[in-house]
């Protein structure tokens, strides 16, 4: 069954406070499906928040999410079950195996050990991390980690995969190597992304971009819409126009 | 995405809920597995304080004829029910310790991510919690064997056991609500001094209540009231084939309450995460 008529993620009018403080104030947008939309925002923008909430860590004060039509909060089953999460922090077990850690995973979805195996080595072929099945996931480097990460959340065949700044500690050659695999993903097969970072030179022209700063959705759209809309030549002076602070990894 | 196998099915079938539920068993198991140290420190623990403490405290304490024993007991035998619930005490808040150390590396988050109900979840981890201990308690019962301490009869060994899964249960239960109040990794030997220390020494795991009593009133009523207590007499009777209805009620009890918790803290609308997150 497929479900082409709803977006792969719509946020609508989401806030949420910690306290006094404001992480997200009113943020709307919608991620077409089979495409790579970029989360640019600097550290303290509100993006761990926003991804705390469409994963359920906790529930927004108001506002509704919603992954494939399906409401993160009235039913949470059905919106987990078709989302893939890569987080920030390193969340592989490191005394198991590369494929005993794709089988846990694939049992927390319901998936059986022989189906697990079998979903497992397709998501390992797809970040090429098929050979390394059986090593110990203590003995990869941080790149092939995040890999694995990647090919996890995508063992129970999800039709949206968010990341979490998913380069943060990566060399460059391993962050190409990520970037290169996950857009290949998209454009393979289909995959709906979200990608946090506060890299601008992770983001390409043809990219969907949201620009999040202290808790408020700034711009959304194609970056090559939104440096016309902001009158500059490139997506780190167009993030400058807009929030009036430097981006890292401004690639001009 | 072409295909959706799994996702056409609303919800999770009988079957994907035993998948998820050995899954997280299964993870608990090769975790302990593969930490050594972890279950040799398990082991340790509870064979130096046979070894050592109840072969030196043998001649200070006497214990009188009290139930479950029908004659007078060794000192080192009287304690090894305690000793075993010190076991499941440990791994209790041991597990507690992993759900925050789990939660800082995000494995927690992981677990959290499954799209079975969090509750079905929560128990899952706290069943795998409580198969490991029980296994632990079984490693030491073996070596203790070989030092002479056993039930009356060999049938002790399975008439402990749905006893050991009930303060598997409980410890557990405690274990992972505390860990949903602690803030951070470094609190647990808080943990250590406020709650392992008071829980076994205000208990009857090494001295029978008769004698506290004798001394202080007052810490008699507080041993009665430590859930801990219960779950060592529940143990000590059920090694000998005998059945203790108040530590039962109050062991159940306390689960129950425990657990009920631990599963609104983690609830994600109770926003106990959530102020962790924004703190």
């Amino acid at each position: 069954m497929t479900e082409p008529t709803t977006h792969a993620l719509a946020v609508e009018h989401l806030s949420h406070s910690y306290g006094a403080r404001k992480a997200l104030d009113d943020v709307s947008f919608v991620l077409r499906r089979g495409a790579f939309a970029a989360l640019l925002g600097l550290n303290g923008a509100g993006k761990s928040t926003l991804f705390s909430l469409v994963t359920r860590l906790f529930v927004a004060r108001t506002g509704e999410i919603s992954v494939l039509g399906h409401d993160v909060n009235r039913e949470p089953g059905e919106a987990l079950r078709r989302l893939g999460v890569v987080f920030q922090q390193r969340t592989l077990d490191l005394d198991l195996s590369v494929m005993q850690n794709m089988v846990y995973h694939a049992a927390l979805h319901g998936i059986g050990a022989r189906e697990a195996q079998r979903c497992g080595a397709a998501a390992l072929e797809k970040v090429a991390m098929a050979d390394r099945a059986g090593d110990k996931a203590r003995d990869l480097s941080g790149g092939q980690m995040r890999r694995v990460e990647i090919a996890r959340a995508l063992v129970h065949e999800p039709t949206l995969v968010i990341l979490d700044e998913p380069t943060v500690g990566l060399d460059v050659n391993a962050r190409a190597d990520i970037i290169a695999h996950v857009r290949k993903l998209v454009r393979d097969d289909g995959l709906s992304v979200l990608w946090t970072t506060h890299l601008i030179d992770e983001i390409a022209p043809t990219d969907d971009v949201l620009v999040l700063h202290r808790g408020k959705l700034l711009a959304q759209g194609n970056a090559q819409q939104i440096m016309a809309q902001t009158g500059t030549g490139d997506v780190g002076a167009a993030f400058v126009a807009l929030t009036g602070a430097v981006a890292q990894g401004d690639a001009r | 995405m072409s295909a959706e196998p799994a996702q056409g099915r609303k919800g999770f079938t009988l079957a994907q809920y035993l998948i998820c539920m050995k899954g997280i068993v299964w993870r608990e198991g090769l975790r302990f597995v593969h930490q050594r140290e972890r279950f040799i420190s398990a082991l340790v623990r509870p064979l130096v304080w046979l070894f050592i403490f109840a072969a030196g405290f043998r001649q200070v304490l006497g214990i009188s004829i009290i139930p479950p024993y029908d004659t007078y007991v060794l000192y080192e035998v009287y304690i090894t029910p305690g000793l075993m619930a010190m076991i499941q005490l440990f791994n209790g808040m041991q597990s507690s310790l992993s759900m925050v150390y789990d939660r800082e590396m995000g494995s927690m988050r992981t677990l959290l991510m499954s799209p079975a109900p969090r509750w079905f979840v929560l128990c899952s981890k706290l069943l795998a919690g409580a198969a490991v201990s029980v296994m632990q308690v079984y490693a030491y019962l073996l070596i203790a064997y070989f030092w002479e301490i056993e039930p009356p009869t060999k049938w002790g060994y399975v008439t402990v056991f749905p006893a050991l899964v009930l303060v598997g249960l409980m410890l557990g239960a405690l274990g992972m609500l505390l860990s949903s109040l602690i803030k951070q990794l470094e609190n647990f030997a808080g943990v250590m001094n406020f709650v392992i220390f008071p829980m076994f020494f205000a208990s009857s795991a090494l001295y029978p209540l008769w004698r506290v009593q004798e001394s202080s009133p007052l810490l008699y009523w507080v041993c009665q009231l430590n859930p801990f207590t219960h779950a060592v007499e529940l143990i000590r009777f059920s090694f000998y084939e005998k059945f203790e209805p108040t530590s039962f009620l109050i062991v159940l009890g306390c689960t129950v309450v425990f657990l009920g918790g631990a599963i609104l803290a983690y609830d994600p609308s109770r926003g106990l995460l959530m102020r962790k997150a924004g703190a």
